[in-house]
This record gives C-alpha cells, sequence and structure tokens, in this order.
C-alpha cells in the first residue's frame, strides 16, 4: 500500500503553478462593477486543487495557506460578500506567497514563514471584516449556498480550536466513493495512526443481496478518534475523498452525533457485505451527489483549461492531435521504406523509376515527419504573454499610471526554447512602455489624448518568422534629445548626419538611457544593449518605430524555431560555411574591380547609391585552400546584420538546404563569427556563420 | 574501412599483455605515443579510438585545436597533442589515432579527440608507484603532467586529462 508519493510531485507542482496562473489572471480580469461568477468559480478552482493536492502530498503549510484562500472565495462565489480592490489586492499577494511557498517546497528549501504570516494576516483581516454579512444573507440563499455557508462556519471554527483531546466524525460516503478509488479502509489506518480509533459501522442502508452492488459503497461510519490532535490533521486525511461524501467533523467535547442509530458492528478492515433485510431507501443521497457531480465536472474543465504551464516546466504538455499526426506519418515512412526495401531486393534496372519515385516520396515524408516534430515543441506564446498582465497591472499602480494591456495572437505557436527565452527581454521592453512610454494620466490629458494609456502586445507569423510587436501610445522617442545625450556621452561625434533609423539604435548602445531620472522600474542604461544582444543570440532582431507624441513601436522578428534553420550554403576555398537565409538580402556576382578601397584598408561595395562595407571570408577566418586566383570573381552575399547592411565577399554559392543547427559548446566553446554547426549530407560538419558578430568581428 | 581500423586499434590494447597486479590501488592507463615520448591516460576517460579523418577547420584558433568532426551527430573538437606540447609536426597517415576522451567540468561532460600517432598499450599502475614529475623549470610545460611511472624500463607520462582539455584555458588562449 505504501506508494512513493514524491514520483508525483513533480506533476503537482506543475498543476499548482498551472492553477496560480489560472488563478492570477481570473484575478485580474475581475471587473469590479460587475462579478462574472464564472472568473470567481475558476479562480474557486484553482484553489481548490491546490489545497487537495498539498494536503494530499503533506504539504500542510499550503493546505492551510489555501484553505483561508477558499474559505474568502466560497464567499465572493455565493455573492455573501462583495468583491472588492483591497480583497482582490490581497488575493493577489497570496497568489504570489504561495507560489514562494511552493518553489520553496519544490528545491526543498525552508518556507519563509515570515512572509506567509503576514498574508495569511491579511487575508484573515479581509475575511473577517465581511462577516457580519454572513448570516443576514444565509436565509434568502438556495439550499446549495446554505449548506456551504455550514460547513464553511465549521471549518472557520475548525481553524480556531487546533488542539483537542479527540474527535468524532460521521463519514457517510456517496454511493461511488469506491468507484472513484478510494478506499475507506485507508483512511481508517491513516486515522489510526493519528490516536486511538474506534469505528461504529451502519448498515441499515445495505441493500439485499441480490440488489446488491459490489461497486457502491453502502456503508455509513462513526468514528472516534482519541488523541491530541489538530482538525487539520483529520482534514488532510479526508482531503481525497472531499466532494465524495458527506462528512461531519466534530470535537469529543461537543455531544451532538447526528448519527442514527442502527445496527452497529465493529468493523472489519474489509467492507462487509451484510445480507440485511433492511433495503431502506435513500434519498437524502439524490441531491448531494449530484453536487458532487457537478463538482467534479468543473474539476476537469480546470484541466482542460490549464493549458498555461509555467514557461521553465521542463516539460510540455502536447495535442493529441499532434502526436496522432506524427504517428500516421511515421506509419507512411515505414511503408515506402518497406517498398524501397522491395525494390532494391531483386533490383534490375528497369525498376529505376519506381526507385526514384520511392525516394522522392522518402524525401516528402522525412520532410513532413521532421516538421510534425519540431511541432510538437512549439507552443502558444501565450505562455510568455499570460504573465504580462499582472505585471502592468502592478506597474501601473506603482506609478500611479492608467494603462491597459491588450493581448493579439496569443495562440501565435513558437517553439518552446524561444519562449523560454524571449521571457526576460519582453519583460524589460514592457517595462520600459510602462515607465517611459506612457505618460502620466494629466499629461495624456493635456495632449489630447485619453486619460488611460494602452500598450498592445501583439504576437504573428510572418514568412517562417515569428513577430512580436510591443506598441504603445505613449510619448514617443525625442530624435533631438536622443541625439543630443549621445554626443554628450561621447557615443556620437557632434557633426555626424545619422538616420532616424539609426538614431533610435543609439538606444540599443551600452550605457545609455534617457531617462532623467532613475527608478527602481527601468533607466538604468544597462537593459536595451542585453535586451538586443539576448534577441540576437536567438536568431532574431530588434527595431523600433517610434512617433514623437504619438506612440512607439518595438518589433522583434524571432526565428520560429531553435533547431533548423534555412542556410545557403557557401564555399570559401575548400571550406563550406552556411549563412542563415533569413539575414541575406540578395547576391551578387562581381569582380575585384568592383571593389572600392577607403583610405587603403577597408573596402566597399556600391549597391544602387549605397556604399557597403564589404567583408572578406578569406582573410577573416584565414582561409588558404583554394584556388586564390579565383576570388578575383566571386560572389557578393548581402547580409543584414546589427539592423546594418554588409557584403560577405565569398567564392562560390553552393545551394539552399535547411540544416540542423548543432551547438557547438556542447563540447567545444564559442568562436567568434560562428553561430554553430550542422552535418552536411556527406557527414562533414559545417559552420554557421553569426552574420552580426561577424560584422562586429570584422569591424574590430 | 573507418570501423575496421577503430575495432583494430581496440583489438590492439584488449589483446596486449596486461600487468597482472592486481592491488586495489592498481589504476589501468591508456598509453599512446608522440614521437618517442610515451604518454598515459586514465583508461575510464576513453570513451573511443578512432582512425584520423579529415576535419572541418575552425577559423582564428590556436593552431592545435585541428577543427571538429561529425561523432555520431555531435560535434566533437579535435586537438592535436602534438602541437599542444610544442612537438614537431607530423604528417596524418591513415594510421595516425584520434582518442576520443571525456572531461567533466561542473557536472556537465564534454567529449574531445586527441590526436596521437599511435596508442600502444593499456598499463595497469600502481598508484604508490606514481612519481611526480620533476620541474623542469619554464622551459616545458609540464602542468598537463599528473605523473610519471616506468613500465619495463620505459618511462609513461600520466595526463591529467581535465587539465589537458579545460576550456578555460582554451579561452584564455584566445584572449
Amino acid at each position: 500500500m505504501s506508494i512513493d508519493m514524491s514520483q508525483f510531485h513533480q506533476v503537482f507542482f506543475e498543476e499548482c503553478f498551472e492553477g496560480l496562473e489560472a488563478m492570477e489572471s481570473g484575478l485580474l480580469t475581475l471587473d469590479m462593477g460587475d462579478i462574472d461568477s464564472e472568473i470567481i468559480n475558476t479562480i474557486f478552482r484553482g484553489a481548490h486543487s491546490i489545497k487537495g493536492g498539498s494536503g494530499t502530498f503533506g504539504f500542510t503549510v499550503v493546505a492551510e495557506y489555501t484553505h483561508i484562500m477558499e474559505t474568502l472565495l466560497d464567499e465572493m462565489r455565493d455573492g455573501r460578500r462583495k468583491v472588492t480592490q483591497p480583497a482582490v489586492d490581497v488575493l493577489l499577494g497570496s497568489v504570489d506567497c504561495l507560489r514562494e511557498m511552493l518553489t520553496a517546497i519544490q528545491n526543498e528549501q525552508e518556507v519563509n514563514n515570515a512572509s506567509v504570516a503576514k498574508h495569511k494576516a491579511a487575508l484573515e483581516t479581509v475575511l473577517n471584516g465581511g462577516s457580519i454579512t454572513l448570516e443576514t444573507v444565509q436565509p434568502v440563499d438556495h439550499e446549495v449556498a446554505s449548506k456551504e455557508v455550514v460547513t464553511a462556519t465549521v471549518e472557520q471554527e475548525e481553524l480556531v480550536e487546533l488542539e483537542q483531546q479527540g474527535w468524532k466524525i460521521a463519514f457517510c460516503p456517496y454511493l461511488d466513493l469506491l468507484k472513484t478509488g478510494n478506499d475507506p479502509v485507508r483512511l481508517f489506518r491513516e486515522l489510526n495512526e493519528l490516536g486511538q480509533l474506534t469505528t461504529i459501522v451502519n448498515i441499515q442502508d445495505v441493500p439485499g443481496f441480490y440488489e446488491l452492488d459490489p461497486e457502491e459503497c453502502n456503508i455509513s461510519w462513526d468514528l472516534k478518534v482519541i488523541g491530541d490532535i489538530s482538525g487539520d490533521e483529520i482534514k488532510e486525511i479526508f482531503n481525497w475523498v472531499e466532494g465524495d461524501c458527506e462528512m461531519e467533523i466534530q470535537p469529543l467535547a461537543a455531544k451532538t452525533v447526528k448519527a442514527p442509530p442502527a445496527a452497529v458492528k465493529e468493523i472489519d478492515p474489509e467492507p462487509v457485505i451484510t445480507t440485511s433485510n433492511n433495503p431502506a431507501p435513500k434519498p437524502v443521497e439524490v441531491k448531494p451527489k449530484v453536487v458532487a457531480e457537478a463538482k467534479k465536472t468543473d474539476s476537469q474543465d480546470t484541466d482542460n483549461e490549464a493549458a498555461k504551464t509555467t514557461a521553465k516546466a521542463s516539460s510540455i504538455r502536447v495535442d493529441t492531435d499532434k502526436i496522432d499526426t506524427l504517428i500516421n506519418m511515421v506509419g507512411e515512412v515505414v511503408i515506402t521504406q518497406s517498398m524501397l526495401g522491395l525494390v532494391g531486393e531483386n533490383f534490375t534496372m528497369d525498376k529505376v523509376g519506381q526507385l526514384k519515385r520511392g525516394l522522392a516520396q522518402l524525401e516528402r515524408h522525412t520532410r513532413d515527419l521532421q516538421q510534425s516534430v519540431m511541432n510538437i515543441r512549439m507552443l502558444p506564446i501565450s505562455f510568455v504573454f499570460s504573465r504580462f498582465p499582472r505585471l502592468v497591472h502592478d506597474i501601473s499602480s506603482k506609478l500611479d499610471k492608467k494603462i491597459v494591456l491588450k493581448l493579439v495572437g496569443e495562440n501565435t505557436e513558437v517553439d518552446k526554447a524561444v519562449v523560454e527565452l524571449i521571457n526576460d527581454p519582453l519583460v524589460h521592453l514592457i517595462r520600459n512602455s510602462l515607465d517611459h512610454g506612457i505618460e502620466m494620466p494629466a499629461d495624456r490629458v493635456a495632449a489630447g489624448k485619453p486619460e488611460t494609456g494602452t500598450i498592445e502586445l501583439k504576437a504573428y507569423h510572418r514568412g517562417g518568422h515569428i513577430v512580436i510587436e510591443i506598441i504603445d501610445d505613449g510619448r514617443g522617442l525625442d530624435k533631438n534629445k536622443l541625439l543630443a545625450k549621445a554626443i554628450e556621452k561621447g557615443l556620437v561625434e557632434e557633426n555626424n548626419l545619422l538616420t532616424e533609423k539609426q538614431i533610435f539604435e543609439l538606444i540599443f548602445m551600452p550605457g545609455f538611457s534617457t531617462a532623467e531620472q532613475l527608478t527602481d522600474i527601468s533607466g538604468r542604461g544597462v537593459g536595451m544593449d542585453v535586451v538586443r544582444r539576448n534577441i540576437q543570440s536567438l536568431g532574431g532582431n530588434i527595431e523600433i518605430i517610434s512617433e514623437l507624441g504619438k506612440g512607439t513601436t518595438i518589433a522583434i522578428h524571432l526565428p520560429l524555431t531553435l533547431a533548423i534553420l534555412d542556410g545557403q550554403s557557401v564555399a570559401v576555398g575548400d571550406e563550406t560555411y552556411i549563412v542563415p537565409l533569413v539575414s541575406i538580402i540578395e547576391s551578387i556576382n562581381i569582380t575585384e574591380r568592383m571593389l572600392n578601397k577607403v583610405a587603403g584598408k577597408g573596402e566597399t561595395f556600391r549597391l544602387r547609391n549605397e556604399y557597403l562595407p564589404v567583408i572578406r571570408m578569406r582573410s577573416i577566418f584565414n582561409v588558404h585552400s583554394g584556388n586564390p586566383t579565383k576570388s578575383k570573381e566571386g560572389v557578393l552575399v548581402v547580409v543584414e546584420g546589427q539592423g546594418e547592411l554588409c557584403c560577405l565577399l565569398v567564392d562560390e554559392l553552393l545551394g539552399q538546404q535547411q540544416v540542423v543547427i548543432k551547438s557547438l559548446e556542447a563540447n567545444y566553446r564559442r568562436v567568434e563569427g560562428v553561430s554553430g554547426a550542422t552535418i552536411l549530407g556527406d557527414g562533414s560538419v559545417a559552420l554557421i556563420l553569426d552574420v552580426p558578430g561577424l560584422v562586429r568581428f570584422s569591424i574590430r | 574501412m573507418k570501423a575496421d581500423m577503430a575495432q583494430e586499434a581496440e583489438n590492439k590494447d584488449t589483446d596486449q599483455y596486461h600487468y597482472s597486479k592486481n592491488l586495489d590501488n592498481a589504476v589501468q592507463y591508456l598509453s599512446f605515443a608522440l614521437g618517442k615520448e610515451e604518454y598515459g591516460v586514465d583508461i575510464l576517460r576513453v570513451q573511443e579510438i578512432r582512425s584520423w579523418e579529415p576535419v572541418s577547420r575552425i577559423p582564428n584558433v590556436p593552431c592545435y585545436e585541428k577543427g571538429v568532426v561529425n561523432l555520431r551527430g555531435s560535434i566533437v573538437p579535435i586537438l592535436d597533442l602534438r602541437e599542444r606540447f610544442n612537438l614537431s609536426k607530423a604528417e596524418y597517415t591513415p594510421l595516425t589515432v584520434v582518442v576520443v576522451l571525456q572531461t567533466g567540468d561542473n557536472n556537465k561532460t564534454r567529449i574531445m579527440g586527441v590526436v596521437v600517432d599511435s596508442v600502444s598499450d593499456v598499463i595497469s599502475v600502481d598508484k604508490t608507484e606514481i612519481q611526480s614529475a620533476p620541474d623542469f623549470g619554464a622551459k616545458v610545460s609540464n602542468e598537463f603532467i599528473n605523473g610519471l611511472v616506468s613500465v619495463n624500463e620505459r618511462m609513461v607520462m600520466l595526463l591529467d586529462v581535465d587539465k589537458l582539455l579545460k576550456l578555460e584555458e582554451l579561452d584564455q588562449d584566445e584572449n
């Protein structure tokens, strides 16, 4: 009977964090004026399943804490308590506190008791503050509600009376208790461990032998536990069966036993099947059962809704559809393979056509297979987006600004690795928009804009890329101010003429900040260059469009996946390199004469009235192999890196192909100008060029 | 052909004479030759022995880092030990051997190949017989050498695999 519970811990924590996220987003969408009971239900379900789970796994701290939250939420759900902003804030705080607790437990650290106690106190204050309404509303409410009021008050009592010398428990399971996999004997055994247990079994509900369904539980029990046990310990044991039974827990002192006088028998560990001729009807049980079922479907709903995992989760949930597609594909591949095998068995030249067809089919299937495998790693961007409403809520109230966050295209799918790595840069950019972008309400009104600022977070696919845009309608970037600042900091020469784009690019320079005054939210000027570097390390780029007084749009382009890349293979001497196709603008055949030297050192190429710097791959990578005379003619690959165009001079273009990115760093180290490696069709290794890195490297 | 070679190399070190000193503190080393010198590495660090095959050059790295190869789907760097120890260069022949070694730093294992002239033997060494390497002064670097041991009148230099393949040092070289 002893199961190693720790194997379920990971799942439990994941579900808890999902639940917390659902609660958080629910709390944030609560509209003070018009309460949507469905939202409160969602939040309640979150709290409820965390409580149940943590009880089961013996995390009493969490269970106790959630219990208080649940009580509060329960009252809100029944309309016995008004949903107020302070209450919501306290609940949000509690969500944070729970998250801290769970993280601590997950990492096997000590739970920060001080902070828990603080949040608990806050919760209890809210709870007690509104307790007057409790009795007044009670009679008006319908049956189910009033029943819950009773249990709620009972539970509250228990919280107060923690220490008792013993407990009396009336335990009346519903008929389907056994079908849910619960075994009352286990409960009794656990109770027995707490203290001395006496059981009295009521079998008057057991039907006659012929009507008896062995899967139904027709027995109820009166239990008595003697010992110094807290009510919570008892409740923890019954956590599993909560919702599957009617239960009353009372301290022994209070002598109000509701148990009906009945056939009394010391219990045998197995539920005894007695051939009692007493087929008593059980009208009472019908209604609660419905409630129980309703509750159960609710919890199933939460499971479906909780398709949101924390970004750090090491496991992902995959749609069954995706797996089915994958299995189909594998089937196709197997069929093609056996077909090819058949062709190969007695091969004659007249089968060449068949062979070619088979190979073409295999190629197509392999590509599809690859695509469906990649699809499994794809997660909706909402994994990242879902945490921003909270961020905006917290920061805007801290800054006294009125800001709404609009999320668009949350279901856009992107590789899991991208999802994990894009979070920090996005947090930074959104904080920037909140802090610097959106003006104070008064300033906004003065500027003729609506008092409430809008930040739009938008994600969409565009040609093998995902684009994430952060659009605010704030004050926009002031070109002149930026330029003045850059000159003052010595980042730009005074008489330099810069394009608008180049000026905006300045904010990505290390050590650049336009905020006149540092806040703890942003403005230290360490961020934007790091943001850009992070995004570039993901193989993406970032650009800014801004209009003074109207707002700023920051667009991030990211590859959909980090595992596969469309590449152009180029030859440099005898070596092959891969240039990411996304960074290539165009390729031009040139001869040596078409290059111009600048100051005897740097070379440029004139492309449609623009002089572009040329990087000779041969010299930057010290390639000595191959026929050097060939470099008199070559191919210029015009690429974009760091937001600027430049040309790579290579010997030849070889071909375009999808390449699987392999890390160089796994066994080796980072190499300048190279972002990774891949294995070519002949088994040799080719390096993938890191275009922005190459540009940086060539400048040095 | 390639597989045969590797197989042959493996047979070579299992078939040959083993020292049967069954001491508790005996450690087994794989010995290999670089020119006339003989070196040994802890056999538990050896993943496999392969024949030399052309590598893909990595630009702008020290010359002893020959490049990377595809080892069953992972990218593995190949170091030339002759060049690492500043010995005279040797032509790569079909008999040149690459010893693939594992090194672990901070619970992450890396795999690297080192080019040696030939592998010679598996030797069992009593830990107590290992002598520390004498200080040759600044002229010869003995930082990679764990100790010396003599086997059949030959001196074998036992290498510290972790130090030999330490990446921080590679990174410093870059700077």
